[in-house]
């Protein structure tokens, strides 16, 4: 029976943050503490000619001033951990603060320590660069391009890597009866969680132990990171991620930022805090997405997908982020035939330098960019050959007894049932109905859209060895401890790091559920690597199928040890005691029993254990997954389109789910609601762009729409329930499906409206002038 | 995020006001709802050496009737503007143009007298003010002078404001019963006016007896549509007539491009949002 | 270090409690009430004045703390996110908040709360609309906001039903 699992509980950790109690790295205060600001680059790509400190170290209450030369041999590079296999990877260097070369603008130059955050500021600006500018290059296309100004001399054409998989016989295109072939550009986004960066280091001189609070998405890869880069040995570095203002990517990669903090502060003796301005976020912290994909499909003219080809440039940005060769590669390029059955797939990635903010994992990472491109090409597919988009779908899903199915790059899909979810979706829409007011709208001279989105996506990462195959510089599995106290009361160490998906309760759910003891008595942490043994963090929506799974498996392992205890306490064998509800029970004798908090502290005072039973009641599991999970489902997007302004309006929207089991449906329709706005917000309204010298023109929330509440209906939340066969807890990962399903919706819907302008496709964002320019004719802007 | 160091004045009464704005050495500011002046500063794009902080000069504030205008104190928030009985009845346009300015917290802070002597291009109530043929009543220790705003309102950010002189109040005539409408489509991230049109309709026997319009966003700063103006008055505005005089919103005026909406594309909305005002100001819709 | 004839002395009542202080004229209200108060749980989330995640309310109405001078709100009265809760009890719209599931990560929260709080006291039913117009002020990269609106519809409803 189940009692917490799937119930709406109301999240635990909302206590403290809505009463403006939270522990967000920028609310720490500690006696002596100094402030730094970074100073950083104006330009794409300089010389640096020359930089003077003096004026700024002479000012009162400056305690330092640091620069790229002062860290030559004191501070290592900061590196890359993800390096694909056969793809040729330039690891070209990244130092802390740069020397010589600027190479994006906002690249470090220096950094200011002084008493107070005014004094450091105003100390910033008096450090004096000379920079002697240079050519720039900030598109991926243009840069593998004859002559482009080279980025890093050690990385000929631009190229930082080349990477392929799956294979094409070339008869399939040459012998298709239609052969649809698109371009599509998916824009660079930029994650702007609310809370900006941040990080407080503190250096005990005495034990030479190195604290950092820091906005961590993975506190433990950071201490392992940092660790090299700072020359200190892991034991001797905590890195703590108390409160987290949301990451969505940006706060899994290893900054030369957090580094130099911590640096100043072994130098200084005095506690560092450095809190990024959000002009500083938009610059100098990763940036998602930027392809440009050349893609075509083989197919026959009943609607079945014979072929795919991909071919794409990602801009990866001046330097090779933490995970970022892995992203347009490993997390995209095996999976870009999505839902379907499509039996010859290729992938062709180049991975190109610019002089551009480093490019990295952005909510969905590599999914979403692949989703995009295959939603879009069946609808292009099914315009081909006139058929509705919905049955082309239909018709090339992986059959719900494919299971386990292996696609054309070998990865294998848990489970699924894909026809359910979009029927689910359909019947929402009224599809039917839709399309006869979609017509009669149109005698009216009003536009409107349906657009579908089947998405499944890859995460829950995942299988160790695979990481280890695909050249990720980390295990995927996830550690969890489980700590039965005396008092039976229970706290749950994981090695996730939570930051606003809600773990402290959804783990909590999981432990009350299995070892049926009240949620009250038990509390969940993470964030701390001296609380928490070890871990791997929060991204990839691993959290919960991974990190969940080892709490689940730490506590199977309780359960088994009570039970021999009971036992022992209950004179009955092992083999006649269930554990139900939280008690033991000699099976057949009701009034036989004990609770597992009573057991607990038997196993604390150790008075009388059976043979063989160790003291304590705790309990660890390294669970390390069998797959990947497979969540997917059905977006529907339905738009109106104002020919005269070209704005799209968003009418309805709704997202059908199967994340697998449900712990938490509050949650999961949390998740849902956020990903799908951002999703909706690369379609419509976000994107960065760089003029020609390299400069960030969305560079603040002036110019960088951010999705708005009043630019949303309510969005309408379903789901469907295929538990993935190979994780205990049945869970497949619900935090990036949002971002992974939504943008290619509400494209596909805005070019249904389109649909009497013949207009084929458009590149996102799709902003007002685009569409009434494409609308009227008007070609592209200038 | 953090303003260059400046001196702070806070005076209590105009004179005090006038007084040091007549004695202080170099760049003087003047504070007043801050949401233009603080962001500036903030990121170190202006950096007065004096912020005189007219928040308490008693002298600026309020909505009056003062025979046939009504006077609006230059403290006046957004807010104020929005729910004020006097402006509902005699200026609606004003608190219409108020109500889409920012957001609830911008609207708090923000002054009637800042955004017109800020003079933002893209800035909602000069327009408002434009169309109602508002007055600015500008006080300096020398004395007082009145000015009508198509006058004040130079260009980008530049007024005929003279450095020891402080805006007190605009005065507006009486609009009780014209037909009035702000049509603006705002920018997805910064909110402000991409394009903005006020329109003020006069309707007397089917006829169009004055016609006002005013637009924002477009050109280098508020103005005042003259050809549309032209074509509409005295007519009864019909479907064609409107389109006719919306088309010509942007008659001669050098038009703003930026990047989120080119020259063409801003003249062309704002001849979408003209003829929406239009229709909503004549009536018709 | 600021020179002692910069300097301006305030007095601000934050939270029903009134703090006297030597400002130097360029800290910001959010700065402030963080540093030397020690109230951190007004959150700064832009330097452009636009995400709303410091609002709190002075003298009644919500504002950007981030671009309030602290000698702005000299003689003033300032509720903060910690000063929501009375005696024990958390507010309506705390307690909404909670229960409409209206946060994730929790940094736009506080802000949010407030900027809610501000427009149930002008408007204690707002429609779904206007609630929606009224969250122009916050920027909240988590929730896509649906459960915010709820949570102020909820607050709404309750803060009714203890009326
Ligand atoms: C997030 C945000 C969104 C916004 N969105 C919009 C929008 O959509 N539409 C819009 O129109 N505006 C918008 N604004 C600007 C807002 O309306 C400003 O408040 C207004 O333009 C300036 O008014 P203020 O009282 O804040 O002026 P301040 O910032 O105090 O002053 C502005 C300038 O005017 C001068 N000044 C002010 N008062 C006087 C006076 N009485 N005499 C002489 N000089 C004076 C100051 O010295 C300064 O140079 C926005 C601002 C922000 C922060
Ligand atoms: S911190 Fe963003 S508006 Fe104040
Ligand atoms: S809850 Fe994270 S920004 Fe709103």
């Amino acid at each position: 029976m189940s009692t917490v699992i799937g119930q709406p509980v109301r999240r635990r950790e909302d206590a403290r943050l809505i009463v403006g109690r939270g522990q967000f790295t920028d609310d720490l205060k500690l006696p002596g503490m100094t402030y730094a600001v970074i100073v950083r680059s104006p330009y794409a790509h300089a010389r640096i000619r020359r930089i003077d400190v003096s004026r700024a170290l002479a000012m009162p209450g400056v305690l330092a001033v640091f620069t790229g030369k002062d860290l030559e041999g004191v501070l290592g590079p900061v590196p890359t951990a993800w390096i694909p296999p056969n793809a040729d990877l330039k690891q070209t260097v990244h130092r802390a603060l740069a020397v010589d070369e600027v190479r994006y603008a906002g690249d470090g130059v220096a950094m200011v320590v002084a008493e107070d955050r005014y004094t450091a500021r105003d100390a910033a600006e008096a450090v004096e660069v000379e920079y002697e500018p240079l050519p720039a290059v900030v598109d991926a296309w243009a840069a593998v391009q004859e002559g482009a100004p080279l980025v890093h001399p050690d990385a000929p054409g631009n190229l930082a890597l080349h990477w392929t998989a799956g294979s094409v016989d070339q008869k399939a295109f040459d012998e298709a009866e239609v052969v649809v072939r698109q371009r599509f550009v998916q824009q660079r986004l930029i994650p702007n969680p609310m809370e900006p960066r941040a990080a407080v280091a503190w250096y005990d001189p005495g034990t030479e132990n190195l604290t950092v609070w820091m906005t961590s998405q993975n506190p433990h890869i950071h201490r392992f990171l940092l660790s090299g880069i700072l020359g200190i040995p892991e034991h001797r570095l905590r890195v703590v991620a108390q409160d987290v203002g949301g990451g969505f990517g940006s706060k899994i990669s290893c900054y030369p930022d957090e580094a130099l903090v911590a640096h100043a502060a072994r130098t200084l003796a005095r506690p560092v805090k450095w809190v990024e301005d959000r002009s500083e976020h938009f610059m100098a912290t990763t940036h998602g997405r930027d392809h440009v994909q050349e893609v075509e499909l083989a197919g026959r003219k009943d609607g079945t997908i014979e072929a795919l080809r991909v071919k794409i440039w990602a801009n990866l940005g001046a330097y090779l982020s933490t995970a970022a060769p892995g992203v347009p590669t490993i997390l995209f390029g095996l999976i870009v035939n999505g839902c379907y059955r499509i039996p010859q797939a290729s992938t062709e990635v180049y991975g190109v330098f610019t002089h551009t903010t480093p490019v990295d994992a952005y909510r969905g990472a590599g999914r979403p960019e692949a989703t995009y491109l295959i939603e879009r090409m069946v609808d292009l597919f099914a315009d081909a050959i006139g058929m509705d988009p919905v049955e082309v779908r239909r018709k090339n899903f992986v059959p719900p007894d494919a299971f386990p199915y292996t696609n054309a790059f070998g990865i294998t899909y848990d489970s699924g049932n894909y026809p359910l979810a979009l029927d689910k979706a359909l019947e929402r829409v009224d599809y039917g109905g839709f399309r006869a007011r979609q017509a009669q709208a149109r005698q009216e001279g009003r536009y409107l859209g349906i657009g579908f989105s089947t998405y499944v996506e890859m995460c829950g990462l995942g299988p160790s060895e695979v990481a280890g195959a695909v050249g990720f510089q980390g295990g995927l599995w996830e550690n969890a401890t489980v700590r039965v106290h005396p008092s039976g009361k229970i706290q749950v160490m994981t090695g996730a790091s939570p930051h606003g998906q809600g773990e402290e309760t959804t783990f909590a759910q999981i432990v009350a559920e299995q070892l049926g003891v009240a949620m009250d008595d038990i509390e969940v942490v993470h964030g701390d690597t001296d609380r928490v043994t070890m871990g791997w963090g929060t991204y990839g929506s691993r959290t919960l199928a991974v990190g969940g799974s080892a709490v689940a498996v730490a506590c199977q392992r309780l359960i088994e040890k009570g039970r021999r205890i009971a036992a022992h306490m209950l004179e009955a064998d092992a083999d006649d005691v269930a554990f139900q509800q939280g008690r033991y029970q000699v099976q057949g004798v009701p009034g036989r029993s004990v609770s597992f908090q009573e057991v607990a502290l038997q196993a604390h005072l150790a008075w009388n254990l059976p043979q063989g039973v160790e003291p304590g009641m705790e309990a660890t599991a390294n669970y390390n997954p069998s797959n990947f999970t497979f969540p997917f489902g059905t977006h529907v997007a339905i738009v109106e389109v104002d020919p005269d302004s070209g704005l799209v309006r968003l009418e309805r929207y709704v997202a059908v789910d199967d994340c697998g089991t449900p712990i938490n449906p509050l949650i999961i329709a949390g998740q849902v609601h956020g990903g799908v706005v951002q999703g909706v917000g690369q379609a419509l309204w976000e994107g960065a762009v760089y003029n020609a010298e390299g400069q960030l023109l969305t560079g603040s929330f002036l110019e960088y729409a951010m999705p708005k509440a009043r630019f949303f209906p309510p969005i309408e939340t379903d789901s469907t329930v295929t538990p993935s066969p190979h994780n205990p807890l049945g869970v497949k990962g619900v935090g990036e499906t949002g971002t992974i399903a939504a943008t290619p919706a509400v494209v596909n819907a805005v070019m249904d409206a389109l649909k009497p302008f013949n207009i084929r496709h458009l590149d996102m964002p799709l902003t007002p002038e685009k569409v009434w320019r494409a609308i009227h004719g008007k070609g592209e802007r200038q | 995020m953090i303003a260059e160091r400046f001196r702070y004045l806070r005076p209590k009464d105009l004179d005090e006001a006038l007084a040091w704005l007549a004695e202080s050495q170099g760049e003087v500011r003047v504070l007043a709802g801050g949401h233009s002046l603080l962001p500036l500063m903030k990121l170190r794009l202006a950096a007065p050496q004096t912020v005189l902080d007219v928040e308490r000069v008693e002298a600026l504030r309020g909505i009056r009737l003062e025979g046939d205008v009504l006077h609006i104190g230059a403290m006046t928030r957004y807010h104020e503007l929005a729910r004020d009985p006097l402006v509902a009845e005699y200026a609606p346009l004003l608190a219409m143009a108020a109500r889409t300015v920012g957001d609830p917290q911008v609207r708090n802070r923000g002054t009637v007298g800042g955004s017109i002597c800020h003079a933002d291009p893209a800035a909602d109530f000069p327009a408002a003010a434009l169309a109602m043929d508002a007055e600015v009543e500008l006080r300096s220790r020398a004395g007082k002078r009145r000015l009508p705003l198509r006058e004040f309102l130079l260009g980008p950010l530049s007024t005929a404001l003279a450095p020891n002189e402080l805006l007190a109040a605009i005065h507006v005539p009486l609009r009780a019963g014209w037909g009035a409408a702000y049509e603006k489509f705002p920018h997805p991230a910064s909110g402000y006016a991409v394009a903005g049109v006020a329109a003020l309709i006069n309707k007397e026997g089917g006829a169009a007896r004055a016609v006002a319009v005013a637009v924002t966003g477009v050109g280098p700063v508020a103005y005042r549509a003259a050809a549309t103006e032209e074509v509409l008055t005295g007519a009864s505005l019909d479907a064609a007539r409107i389109q006719d005089g919306a088309s010509q919103v942007a008659e001669g005026v050098e038009v703003n491009a930026d990047l989120f909406a080119s020259a063409d594309y801003r003249r062309h909305l704002a001849q979408v949002l003209a003829a929406r005002a239009l229709r909503a100001a004549w009536g018709s819709d | 270090m600021a020179l002692a004839e910069e300097m301006v002395k305030i007095a601000v009542t934050v939270n029903g409690k009134r703090y006297e202080d030597t400002v130097e004229p360029r800290w910001l209200l959010a700065h402030w009430l963080r540093d030397r108060l020690g109230l951190t749980g007004t959150h700064i989330g832009c330097d452009t004045s636009q995400c709303g995640v410091c609002t709190v309310v002075l003298n009644g109405r919500a504002v950007k703390s981030c671009t309030v001078l602290a000698v702005q709100a000299d003689g003033g009265e300032v509720l903060t996110v910690e000063g929501l809760a009375r005696d024990g009890k958390l507010h309506p719209v705390q307690e909404a908040f909670r229960e409409a599931h209206g946060l994730q990560c929790g940094f736009c929260t506080p802000g949010a709360q407030m900027l809610a709080y501000a427009l149930l006291e002008e408007n204690p039913h707002p429609t779904e609309a206007e609630i929606r117009e009224a969250l122009d002020g916050i920027l909240c990269r988590c929730t896509g906001y649906q459960h915010i609106v709820r949570a102020i519809e909820l607050a709404a409803e309750r803060k009714e039903a203890k009326a």
